[in-house]
């Protein structure tokens, strides 16, 4: 980090080698349009060189890096679908969080489907989720950023994020529920 | 503690953010209460797919052009 920082190329290269699958994850998983995830990694990637003189040493270079990316993912998925957005928390009844009917979902159910077909279902079930919501639970349960830091990156306050990514993990839960009770798929 | 409350609280307790007292509640009522207990543990199970879920491969033509655009960058960056 020091050399790259220092004006090595390779160095800075090396880091690209390093995370570029990572970046290009978090951006898919955030705009789930292919176009718009490479144009926010490269983006991303320009940023990150442009501004290396700035990253502060004393946080991890990963965290900065996934800051820049969402934000550059954010931006090209408000632009995409400007009416998906709240400023505010979306306004929601509790009946949209609460459970209906429990039922077991057996030993292992992801181990009931092949790795594709898993694949497949998980990226089915995460398009259908609002991207208000999305974006909090890529970047706090996939990317395992902290609250404080995914409010920082997303503009919205650390209760806001709480709230998005209890609905986001009830909503993917109840959508899995699908696929995964027993009598669904036996 | 009732389902309600479970429900609504789940995610701190998932992350370990509930006060000790309130944790202590939550658990009594999980052992007393195997519809909360399921409901838990699945949601549990729903972050733990995702995070352990590659959900997008970076394709080489991507990677390609990622890498012909830094280098041009760099390059107009040293003149």
């Amino acid at each position: 980090m020091a050399s790259a920082k220092g004006g090595d190329t390779a160095a800075f290269e090396e880091l690209v080698n390093r995370y570029e699958r990572k970046i290009f994850r978090l951006t898919m998983n955030i705009t789930r349009n292919r176009e718009d995830a490479e144009d926010s990694m490269q983006d991303a990637f320009m940023k990150a060189y442009s501004h290396l003189g700035s990253f502060q040493e004393d946080s991890r270079f990963y965290t900065w890096l996934v800051r820049i990316a969402a934000n550059e993912a954010l931006m090209r998925l408000r632009k995409r679908r400007p009416n998906q957005f709240s400023i505010d928390e979306p306004i929601e009844t509790d009946q949209d969080i609460i459970p209906q009917e429990i039922e077991d979902w057996g030993p292992s159910p992801e181990q009931r489907y092949a790795q594709t077909e898993m694949r497949e279902i998980l990226r089915g079930v995460i398009d259908e989720l609002q991207p208000d919501f999305r974006v909090v639970f890529v970047l706090r349960d996939v990317e395992g950023l902290s609250t404080e830091e995914t409010a920082e990156a997303v503009g919205i306050s650390e209760a806001a994020v709480k709230s998005r990514l209890l609905r986001a993990r009830l909503k993917l839960r109840q959508k899995l529920d699908r696929y995964f009770r027993q009598s669904g798929t036996q | 503690m009732n389902c309600d409350r479970v429900i609504r609280t789940v995610s701190s307790y998932i992350d370990g953010e509930l006060e000790l007292a309130i944790q202590e509640e939550f658990e009594v009522h999980l052992k007393g209460c195997s519809g909360c207990a399921i409901f838990v543990q699945q949601t549990k199970l729903t972050v733990k797919i995702f995070y352990d879920a590659e959900l997008a491969d970076l394709p080489a033509e991507a990677r390609s052009r990622l890498h012909e655009k830094l280098r041009q960058k760099i390059r107009e960056a040293q003149r």
